[in-house]
C-alpha cells in the first residue's frame, strides 16, 4: 500500500515526458507500441528472473553456513558463522572494485581489461548481440540490464569463497582468512572465470561449464584443498601412527537446514544461470536436472555408506546430496533428466569415496568441502563431454555417449585441468606468503581453548553446557 | 541420616522417582554425568571412522533419609532402576553428620 504512493506521481511523469516527446515525433503506430511494450516487458520479466534467482543463490550464504557450523565443534561456532557471513561482505566488495571488470570486461583469451573497475565501463544493456555496444560483451547474450547481471555474477563470486571457509575451518586465522578472500574474489576466480565465462581462451577452445561446476565449485575446492594442505590437520585428528581420530560436529540439525536451504538455493543457481526466462521450457528442464541430480546423489551416497561403512552416516548423505548438486551444475542446461540421475548417482557414490581418501592422505577437511565441491565440480565438467545432449531445449552440444565423439570430452578436460593447475597452484603459494607473513594457523593455546574464545572473545552458547566431560566435542 | 547416591540409567529417572514418590520420600536432587563401569564405552563412527566413547551418559541421584527409611529407599530405587543388563549403575548409602533446612534453620531429621 505504502509504494502506491510513490507510484502516481512517478507514472504521472512518465506520462507527462512521453507527451513532451511526443510533441518532436510522430506518435508510434499501435502495431509498433506493442512490439515495444513486449520487449520492455521480457527485459522486465528476466530481469525479476536474473535478480530472483540471485537472491536464491546469496541466501545460500545462509546453507553453507549452517552445514559448515554444525559440522564442526561448538567452540568454534562463532567462528564459523563470522567466516562465513564477513566472506559475503568482501567478497563482494572484492568483486564490485575489480572482479568483475577481469571477469567479464573485454581484453585479451586471459584476462578482462576494459571497464575494469567498480562496473563502470561503457555499456548499452539491455541491448543483446550484435546490438550491445560496451565493454562486457562476453554477457551479450542475456538482454537484462547490467546491474542485474553484476548482482547474479556476484552473488557466484561469494560461493567460491564461501567453499574454502569449511575446509580450512577450526584452526586458521580469522584475519588471514579474510585477507585469502579477497585475493581469490579479487584476483583468482576472475581470472579463470574469464577463461570460461568472460570470453577467455577455454570459452573460444568449446569448453562449456553451464551454471559453475569448474568456474565456481573446482575453483573454491582447489583453493580449499591448498588451504587445508598449507594449514595442516587440526590437533588430534590423525595420531602419530597414522590412525584417524573423528572429530564430531557439534549439531546435525544445523546441517539438516543448511542442506536444505542450499538444495532450495541451488534452484537460483542453475536455473538462474539461463539469465533468461524465454519460453520457461529451459529453466523448467534445469529444475528438473538439478533437484534429481540431488535426490540420486542422496539415494546413492546413503547406499555406499551403509554399504561401506556399516552404518547411513548421516553427515556423508548430506554430502552426497550438495555432490549430486556440484556434479549437475554444469551439465544440467545440456543432458536428460535421465542422464542427470545418473550424473547425481556416480557424485553421491564418489564423494563417498573422496571423504574417506583425503582423510586418508591426511588432508583434514572437518566439511567434506574437497569431496564435494573440487571432485564432484571436476565430475560435472567431464560428465558435460560424456552426456552432453541436443535434444534438450536450448542445448546445441553433443558428447562422447551421444554421438558427439572425443571433441567436447576433450575441451572438458583441458578445461578442468588449467583451472585446477592454474588454481590450486596460484593459490597455494598464496597461502604460503600468507603463512610467512600473517601467519596463516592459530595458536595450539587458541586452537584447543576454541577459536571463539580466541578470535571473538565470546562464545555460541554461553548458556549451555558445551563442552560435556569426556565429550570429543571438547 | 543416611545419604543414598545413586547412578543410573537415564531413560529409569521417571520410574525410580514415582517408586520413591509411593514410599513417602520428599526430594531429591539429580544430575547429569557421565561415567564407565564394566560395562564400558561404546563404539561410535563418523565419516567413515571408528572410535570409542569411553564416559557414558548417567543420572546420578542424591537424596538424604533418616535412618529408618534408608532400606525401603534403597529397595524402592534398586526395584525400579533394574533392567537386569549391564549398565544399571551402582548405589551407596553414606552416614550423614547434619543436616539443615535453609529456609527454617531446623536441623536433624526434621531437616530432611
Amino acid at each position: 500500500m505504502k509504494l502506491r504512493k510513490y507510484i502516481l506521481p512517478l507514472a504521472i511523469g512518465a506520462m507527462t515526458a512521453t507527451v513532451a516527446l511526443a510533441a518532436d515525433t510522430p506518435p508510434p503506430s499501435p502495431l509498433e507500441k506493442v512490439i515495444s511494450d513486449a520487449a520492455t516487458l521480457r527485459v522486465g520479466l528476466d530481469t525479476v528472473w536474473v535478480l530472483l534467482a540471485g537472491a536464491l543463490v546469496f541466501f545460500m550464504n545462509l546453507g553453507f553456513g549452517l552445514v559448515e557450523a554444525g559440522l564442526q565443534r561448538a567452540k568454534n561456532c562463532v567462528n564459523i558463522l563470522s567466516k562465513n557471513f564477513v566472506v559475503f561482505a568482501f567478497s563482494a566488495i572484492a568483486f564490485y572494485v575489480i572482479g568483475f571488470g577481469f571477469m567479464f570486461g573485454d581484453g585479451t583469451g586471459w584476462i578482462g581489461l576494459k571497464g575494469l573497475f567498480g562496473a563502470t565501463g561503457p555499456d548499452n544493456s539491455p541491448a543483446m548481440g550484435d546490438a550491445y555496444k560496451g565493454v562486457y560483451s562476453a554477457l551479450n547474450w542475456t538482454g537484462v540490464p547490467l546491474w542485474a547481471k553484476f548482482f547474479f555474477q556476484l552473488a557466484f563470486a561469494g560461493t567460491a569463497a564461501t567453499i574454502v571457509s569449511g575446509a580450512v575451518g577450526e584452526r586458521i586465522k580469522f584475519h588471514s582468512f579474510l585477507v585469502f578472500t579477497l585475493i581469490l574474489v579479487g584476483i583468482f576466480y576472475p581470472i579463470t572465470g574469464h577463461w570460461i565465462w568472460g570470453g577467455g581462451w577455454l570459452a573460444k577452445l568449446g569448453f562449456y561449464d553451464f551454471a559453475g561446476s569448474t568456474a565456481v565449485h573446482s575453483v573454491g575446492g582447489w583453493a580449499a584443498l591448498a588451504g587445508a594442505i598449507a594449514l595442516g590437520p587440526r590437533l588430534g585428528k590423525y595420531t602419530k601412527d597414522g590412525k584417524i581420530n573423528p572429530i564430531p560436529g557439534h549439531s546435525m540439525p544445523l546441517v539438516f537446514t543448511g542442506l536444505f536451504v542450499l538444495w532450495f538455493g541451488w534452484f537460483g543457481f542453475n536455473p538462474g544461470s539461463t539469465m533468461s526466462v524465454g519460453d520457461g521450457a529451459a529453466i523448467a528442464h534445469i529444475f528438473n536436472t538439478t533437484n534429481l541430480a540431488a535426490c540420486a546423489g542422496a539415494v546413492t551416497s546413503l547406499a555406499t555408506a551403509w554399504l561401506l561403512l556399516g552404518k547411513p552416516d548421516f553427515s556423508m548423505i548430506v554430502n552426497g546430496c550438495l555432490a549430486g548438486l556440484v556434479a549437475i551444475t554444469a551439465p544440467c542446461a545440456f543432458v536428460t533428466v535421465p542422464s542427470a540421475l545418473l550424473i547425481g548417482a556416480i557424485g553421491g557414490v564418489l564423494v563417498v569415496f573422496a571423504v574417506l581418501f583425503f582423510d586418508k592422505i591426511h588432508v583434514d577437511d572437518p566439511v567434506g568441502a574437497c569431496a564435494v565441491h573440487l571432485c564432484n565440480g571436476v565430475f560435472g565438467t567431464i560428465a558435460v563431454g560424456l552426456f552432453a545432449t541436443d535434444s534438450v531445449p536450448g542445448s546445441t552440444l553433443k558428447g562422447l555417449f551421444t554421438g558427439g565423439g572425443f571433441a567436447l570430452l576433450k575441451a572438458q578436460l583441458i578445461g578442468v585441468a588449467a583451472v585446477g593447475a592454474f588454481t590450486f597452484i596460484g593459490t597455494f603459494v598464496v597461502w604460503i606468503i600468507l603463512k610467512k607473513t600473517l601467519g596463516i594457523r592459530v595458536s595450539a593455546e587458541e586452537e584447543t581453548e576454541g577459536l571463539d574464545l580466541g578470535e571473538h572473545g565470546q562464545e555460541a552458547y554461553p548458556d549451555f553446557l558445551t563442552r560435556a566431560p569426556g565429550s570429543r566435542h571438547s | 541420616m543416611k545419604k543414598i547416591e545413586a547412578i543410573i540409567k537415564p531413560f529409569k529417572l521417571d520410574e525410580v522417582k514415582e517408586a520413591l514418590s509411593e514410599i513417602g520420600i520428599q526430594g531429591l536432587t539429580v544430575s547429569e554425568v557421565k561415567g564407565f563401569g564394566r560395562q564400558k564405552g561404546h563404539t561410535e563412527i563418523y565419516r567413515g571412522s571408528e572410535y570409542t566413547v569411553d564416559f557414558l551418559p548417567k543420572i546420578k541421584l542424591e537424596l538424604v533419609v533418616t535412618d529408618g527409611r534408608a532400606d525401603e529407599a534403597v529397595k524402592a530405587i534398586v526395584r525400579a532402576a533394574q533392567t537386569g543388563r549391564i549398565g544399571d549403575g551402582k548405589l551407596f548409602v553414606l552416614p550423614v553428620e547434619k543436616a539443615i533446612r535453609i529456609r527454617t534453620g531446623e536441623e536433624g531429621d526434621s531437616a530432611v
